[in-house]
């Protein structure tokens, strides 16, 4: 299982896409490939934007499907942070169908 | 380029402001003003110094300012940053807690810095500095990726203590909006592009529903719905086009539109040209919803947008 501390990356405020971007691809998309489930842990992050979730998680969606989901467990996030990842993988989901 | 400071220009009377300006000769700069007394919008100042930034510091011909208001120029740094020479003397204040002054941002790192350090100048509660840094980093973004400017953003913003309100101007010199999401979609004038590039869902950087891996086309419709939710003004100029989100009264339902022409606005295809973008925000700081009752609200407009948008797609089937 992989294990991503999003503060220690992105800060309490989470909004930097290019910090987004790298998580992904150097150690999400990486865990996934490996079969590994994945850990976003949010503890300390108290916000974060649309973009930094879009950049984050939105070509897991496209990649791999909404399966996805099952393999990645968004972990402590207030609810805001629930609230934007919710609207994200919302409308991925009716985007794709 | 010439520009006149009126005695009065925030987001509820900026219309006659943008007509007066001059966009012809853009190898020089004519800034004048009103002697009695200068009250401006943060947008209209991050205006002045993002169009003195694309000229030579000694072809910026600036009327020395008489009114009394004056030193407000001196203080939100226009002089300094667009490094010409000014008469006016003031007394230095600490920023905290009343305004950010006008701040140039490039890159995505001088971004996070200015957030990180913006936050604690307004001196916020918890749920207004979520909505603020929201506010800046979605916009700043949009600049830094989508405008192609070289100077990149400018931007300034101003607490109002009798209103209990921020305002917050944003404007670069870049592509403009037509220029970024006709790469993608088709859009005849500046007034189609802004009212494209409002709606949630659409980008310049693909034509695809939910956009690439790394931009949605969500983040200028997540702005406008900030202001639309707490019943206050937001405007967006960017070439000929000029939209403005009226203030709603408290009475009118707070139903999000995804349409920004269904919102109660003005818009105008007709105004000088402005060479990029600028975008201004009213925050009224008593009537700010709690930034996760917001998300409810832009979760299900977004949502069904999306999905009407797929239906219009679908295969219809021929009947004969």
């Amino acid at each position: 299982m992989k294990k991503i501390e999003i503060r220690a990356y992105a800060g309490a405020f989470a909004e930097n896409k290019d910090t987004a971007r790298d998580l992904r691809l150097n150690e999400i998309i990486p865990a996934l490939e490996k079969k590994e489930e994945v850990v976003l842990n949010f503890t300390g992050v108290d916000a974060t934007t649309q973009s930094f979730i879009h950049a984050l998680i939105s070509d897991l969606l496209r990649k791999y499907g909404s399966d996805v989901l099952d393999r990645i467990e968004f972990k402590s996030c207030n609810d805001t942070v629930k609230k934007i990842i919710t609207i994200v993988v919302d409308y991925m989901q009716e985007g794709t169908e | 380029m010439k520009i006149h400071l009126p005695n009065s220009a925030f987001l509820g009377n900026i219309d006659p402001f943008i007509r007066g300006f001059d966009a012809s000769a853009p190898d020089s700069f004519e800034i004048t003003a009103n002697d009695k007394w200068i009250a401006v919008h943060p947008a209209v100042l991050s205006m002045i110094a993002a169009l003195g930034l694309t000229v030579e510091p000694e072809k910026i011909k600036c009327q020395p300012f008489e009114a009394t208001s004056r030193h407000y120029f001196v203080r939100m740094g226009l002089f300094k940053l667009l490094n010409i020479p000014s008469d006016i003397l003031i007394k230095e204040h600490e920023p905290a807690g009343r305004f950010i002054p006008l701040t140039q941002i490039r890159t995505a790192d001088e971004q996070t810095r200015f957030i990180t350090d913006m936050i604690p100048m307004l001196h916020l509660e918890a749920e207004q500095a979520k909505t603020l840094g929201y506010i800046f980093s979605e916009l700043i973004r949009n600049v830094i990726e989508h405008a192609d400017a070289e100077n990149g953003a400018i931007l300034c913003a101003q607490y109002y203590k009798k209103s209990n309100s921020i305002r917050i101007g944003i404007a670069d010199t870049g592509r403009g909006i037509k220029n970024t999401i006709t790469r993608s979609h088709a859009a005849e004038t500046d007034l189609d592009a802004i009212r494209l590039a409002l709606m949630p869902g659409i980008t310049g950087t693909t034509s695809k529903e939910g956009g690439t891996e790394q931009n949605a086309g969500a983040g200028l419709f997540f702005i406008k719905s900030i202001a639309s939710v707490n019943r206050d003004f937001f405007v967006i100029y960017s070439g000929t086009g000029f939209y403005k989100l009226l203030k709603k009264t408290p009475a009118r339902n707070r139903r999000l539109n995804a349409d920004p022409f269904s919102d109660r606005h003005t818009a105008s295809s007709n105004m000088p040209a402005w060479p990029g973008t600028v975008v201004g925000v009213d925050i009224t700081l008593d009537q700010t919803e709690e930034f996760s009752l917001l998300l409810d609200a832009i979760r299900d407009t977004y949502s069904s947008a999306v999905r009407e948008r797929r239906k219009e797609r679908h295969k219809k089937p021929r009947f004969s």
